[in-house]
């Protein structure tokens, strides 16, 4: 095995393209680490990016637009007032990852590129519209979160890509985004389904909203009926039914040890009304 | 056996000093199983079966011998011929003969050079099977047709007709049934079912092991009872026990898990063949695909109760899966079902059956949890039927001394009636409930045990103490067994250090299982230190020039026993021991017996849960542990134990199950899936310390640790009952599962 600590994007994506065998980024470790000892993956090349300038900052930008360097720890994240205030539930989801340990290391990015369909820190990233820039070997393009899962363990990056920063859109006014997860427990544990929304009011009417959802399918779903649902409403019982049927409809999920189907769109529906009604206060609330 | 008796008044018994352990565990400084070196040490990984159910073919593993650093592998052909019994069953456990008989299923091992290239090799050894069917749930076992595991195995217990998985079949019981269910105003009978769990101790199974070719050989292991770790792994290899000395490590964690040997002998195999100490350390997936998990259960119970709570006669039916092999602990969860109660008349059956899986080890009071699953949950569901407050029923018909026990013999003096009345009278079971909240309560029995004992103390020449045990600590011993010698001789607890010595040093001591340790290893040693202060005595009566039987032990100091005996200044142990040398030589002290007069343990527990209705989540609010503890040594490790009781069963009964594909392997081979309650899932769990004292014991000791996890499975069904509406008689109790029945309830 290889290991390599290239001093840029542009360097890390040309060790990618010229390697050969099994390739992983490396940022906080905690999926690929545990992937290595569990005998899942043996890379031959191993690129460490955390050596790269820059990939440890937060940066507001002047339209307000928030960039997350690829290697922020979710410890950094949820500590990070300004952040908590303008997306909550980015920052929520992010939070349920793993332990205080993991916490100490894990990443948006890697949580992103590990490409579970349950990674906590998707829907919401998705919900809110955030982009990712990634650094290829034909120079760099922003890309939606929402369209970089493609299925269990695979994302739609190409050989050689490599995701260098991730930007949060301005909050604006009148916004509040959330996301809630169902496991037995109550941490340490990898959701069984995951819901986000994120939405904007103006007075009690909402105006936008997405609705996404996580673990129901085999990446995450963004549920246009819901958000449909939504908008125009005051959030009224009408509208919180017809939102938790199309979160319901939308579910293409499995039977495994974690959860049955039945059980994960039931509750994909009781997860949207409850994120639903926790955004639309703090969307209220930040009027 | 005669013993001075004293359960008041005590100095020591009953404080709560710090652990001797804590210092060096909370530093990082204890030693545990993974942490032995040798020079030269090689590490050893097994090769395991990744089929349920697999004949095997042909093990070749030229391409691994033939990487630089591999130095020995082995295979059942390194193994010994002709075993019987359950040396056998440990054989075929330990490393596969014929055929892969579970998912995990070790099939062949390798020592080399490093850990990586161990693994490595490990991976390059290729084994030819031919995978036949398979069965993983106990009834499906039963069943005509489901694949037969040892066909021919079955003992002479079991009836004609039963299918060849069955090996061993119990029935007894007292009384006329069919009169007893004629006197009751309410018949009910259901069938509960539970799953598998594990211990999930913290440490995984590891060990160091070194066997020359003159068949003389040494063991460090992590393990709960070291005398059965000899004795297994000689009887595996064909080796004498006196040539195998074995040392236990610290131990982190073992709940009945770590009284049977997995990687010990294959690691002595694998020393033997390449001349060097060899090392092996599992992995998590390793300790739950191929360690001993508790069996599977499927229980009928039918219960006859009078309109004012009297139970009339009761009937069980106890189906059991251990694995691959027999011995699940049919005869252990049948004497428990109804030992609570005071039934005129029971009848108990009970089937234990093959399955392909891994063989069933001991686990905290291995049978009564699943029992008591099945029994407290159906009196619960009587109690219901019949508006009977749960506690004042179990109290109408609880069992006390006099009482024929449900499994024969009469109850000796025993705690169960001052538990019930202790959970009565506790704040918790009036406390006001909210929406979607629900109590349960139910009771539950651990006879605990004594078992062969030997202990030795020895005086320093400073006065202070050393006692030897051959009983590894896992829950706080030593500081029971420092407790209790200080007691014993009038000494302060800091003066005492007990250490845990390996077999060479002592005779044979069972493990520290059944609950035995503050009892057996407790009693023995305060027998041990009272031989110290008897020849203590006798020094001071030559110094004084008076009759050994005029002097008397107190307070540490030999003194004269009254104004007859003359006028002598008391000796302290100090002065005494100072001159030791002189006075007659070293003092030390021995005890060794097979103790029998182990009090069993009954505990009561209320639970209070809230279901979210519309997930099925269930979170524990509030828990209560009553128990007897008989007289509590050290009060914080018995709160302790109830406490760990309590959590576990909390997590048997709620998230944690042996989850198979229709492939036979096992799906949830990490704890990430295998779900343990995480500290934020209970709350703080209130303990309260019955004291009926044991008459078997110096002190009053009944053992505690078992006990604790035998209520909690039923009680957290009781109150998911009184939370959602709704009956759950299969475990565990997750989210999935509430939700369906919600559901169907409409």
């Amino acid at each position: 095995m290889r290991y390599h600590t290239p001093a840029t994007f542009e360097d890390a994506s040309a060790i990618a393209v010229a390697a050969s065998g099994v390739t992983r980024f490396l940022a906080g470790g905690t999926d690929v680490l545990v992937q290595m000892r569990a005998d899942i993956v043996t890379p031959d090349d191993l690129i460490d990016i955390k050596h790269i300038p820059g990939v440890k900052d937060i940066v507001q930008e002047d339209d307000m637009c928030w960039s997350i360097g690829a290697a922020v720890a979710g410890a950094e994240l949820t500590a990070h007032e300004g952040l908590c205030a303008d997306w909550p539930g980015v920052i929520e989801g992010m939070g349920l990852v793993g332990s205080t340990q993991v916490q100490g290391r894990a990443t948006l990015i890697g949580n992103l590129c590990n490409g579970s369909p349950a990674a906590d820190s998707v829907p919401a990233l998705a919900a809110a519209g955030a982009e990712v820039s990634v650094v290829g070997p034909k120079g760099t393009r922003q890309v939606k979160v929402a369209d970089i899962p493609a299925g269990p363990g695979r994302t739609t990056l190409a050989k050689g890509e490599v995701i260098s920063g991730i930007y949060l859109p301005p909050r604006g006014k009148g916004g509040g985004d959330a996301y809630l997860r169902f496991i037995p427990r109550t941490e340490m544990d990898i959701a069984v389904v995951g819901c986000a929304v994120n939405l904007r009011v103006e007075g009690d009417k909402i105006t936008e909203a997405c609705v996404v959802l996580g673990a129901v399918a085999p990446t995450i779903v963004v549920v246009e009926d819901a958000a449909k649902a939504l908008i125009g409403s005051t959030l009224d019982a009408k509208a919180l039914d017809a939102l938790a049927a199309a979160a319901s409809a939308a579910c293409r999920p499995i039977n495994d040890k974690r959860g049955t189907i039945a059980f994960r769109t039931d509750v994909a529906g009781v997860l949207a009304r409850r994120a639903a009604k926790i955004a639309y206060d703090r969307a209220r609330g930040a009027k | 056996m005669p013993l001075d008796s004293k359960t008041t008044g005590f100095k020591y018994i009953g404080t709560r000093p710090d652990r001797p352990d804590g210092i060096d565990k909370v530093t990082g400084k204890a030693r545990y199983g993974a942490d032995a070196y040798a020079s030269g040490m090689l590490h050893g990984v097994m090769v395991r079966s990744p089929h349920a159910h697999a004949k095997i073919k042909k093990i070749d593993a030229s391409k691994a011998l033939a990487l630089k650093g591999v130095k020995a592998v082995v295979t059942r052909a390194d193994f010994p011929t002709g075993l019987e019994g359950e040396d056998w069953n440990i054989q075929e456990n330990c490393m596969a003969g014929e055929v892969a008989l579970y998912d995990g299923h070790a099939v062949a091992a390798v020592a080399a050079t490093s850990l990586l290239l161990a693994r490595e090799a490990a991976k390059l050894i290729e084994v030819e099977y031919e995978v036949l069917p398979h069965v993983t749930d106990v009834d499906e076992a039963m069943k005509p047709g489901a694949p037969a595991i040892r066909a021919g195995a079955a003992d002479y217990s079991v009836p004609e007709g039963l299918h060849p998985n069955v090996m061993r079949y119990i029935e007894y019981g007292h009384g006329d049934l069919d009169a007893g269910f004629a006197a009751a105003d309410l018949v009910m009978e259901n069938t509960y079912k539970t799953e598998a769990a594990h211990q999930g101790y913290i440490e995984p199974h590891a060990c160091l092991a070194q066997l020359g070719s003159d068949g003389k050989g040494e063991m460090w292991v992590c393990t709960q009872g070291h005398w059965f770790i000899r004795r297994m792994s000689a009887a595996v290899l064909g080796i004498d026990v006196a040539n195998l000395r074995v040392t236990p490590s610290e131990i982190g964690g073992g709940f009945g898990g770590k009284t049977t040997v997995f990687v010990e002998p294959v690691a002595l195999a694998l020393s033997r063949k390449a001349g060097k100490p060899v090392k092996m350390v599992m992995t998590r997936s390793e300790v739950l695909r191929a360690t001993g998990p508790t069996s599977s259960s499927s229980i009928d119970v039918k219960m006859g109760m009078k309109k004012d709570g009297t139970m009339t006669a009761a009937k069980v039916t106890m189906r059991m899966q251990g694995g691959a092999f027999p011995m699940a602990p049919i005869d252990s969860a049948l004497d428990c079902a109804f030992s609570c109660y005071n039934i005129p008349a029971v009848h108990h059956e009970g089937y234990d059956v093959l399955a392909n899986r891994p063989k069933q080890a001991a686990y905290r009071a291995p049978g009564s949890p699943m029992a008591a699953f099945a029994t407290e949950s159906l009196v619960d569901e009587m109690c219901r039927a019949l508006k009977l407050d749960p506690l004042k029923t179990r109290l109408k018909n609880a069992s006390r001394e006099g009482t024929k026990a449900s499994f024969g013999p009469t109850f000796p003096r025993i705690g169960l009636v001052e538990t019930l009345e202790a959970a009565l009278a506790h704040p918790h079971y009036a406390a006001p409930l909210g929406p979607n909240q629900g109590r349960g309560v139910a009771s539950g029995y651990w006879m605990n045990w004594g078992g062969e004992t030997s202990v030795s103390a020895a005086l320093g020449e400073d006065g202070s103490v050393t006692v030897s045990v051959g009983t590894p600590d896992i829950g706080g011993s030593r500081a029971s067994m420092a407790l209790m010698a200080a007691e014993a001789l009038g000494i302060p607890y800091e003066n005492v250090r007990v250490n845990v010595v390996d077999t060479g040093s002592l005779g044979v001591n069972e493990p520290t299982h059944g609950s035995r340790a503050t009892y057996a290893t407790g009693l023995a040693t305060i027998e041990a230190v009272k031989q110290i202060s008897t020849k203590l005595c006798q020094r001071a009566a030559d110094k004084w020039g008076i009759p050994a039987e005029a002097v008397i032990w107190e307070d540490g100091c030999a003194k004269p026993s009254g104004p007859n005996a003359g006028e002598f200044p008391p000796l302290a142990i100090g002065e005494l021991a100072a001159e030791m040398g002189g006075t007659g030589g070293p003092i030390s002290g021995h005890f060794e017996a097979t103790p029998s007069g182990h009090g069993g343990s009954f505990g009561t527990h209320i639970v209070d849960v809230e279901v979210d209705p519309e997930t099925g989540y269930t979170s524990v609010l509030r828990y209560t542990v009553v128990q007897d503890a008989g007289k509590a040594i050290h009060p914080a490790y018995v709160e302790g134990q109830f406490q760990g009781g309590a959590a576990q069963g909390i997590g048997w009964a709620l998230n944690e199950e042996y989850i198979y594909g229709a492939d036979g392997r096992l799906q949830n081979t990490v704890f990430l899936d295998y779900r343990i309650p995480v500290a934020s899932d209970l709350p703080m769990i209130d303990t309260v310390i019955v004291e009926v004292p044991n008459p078997g014991h110096p002190y009053g000791v009944r053992g505690v640790g078992e006990t604790g996890i035998t209520p909690p499975l039923p009680a957290v069904a009781n109150a998911v009952h009184a939370a959602a509406g709704v009956r759950l008689r299969s475990l565990p109790m997750s989210p999935p599962r509430i939700l369906a029945a919600i559901k169907a309830k409409g």
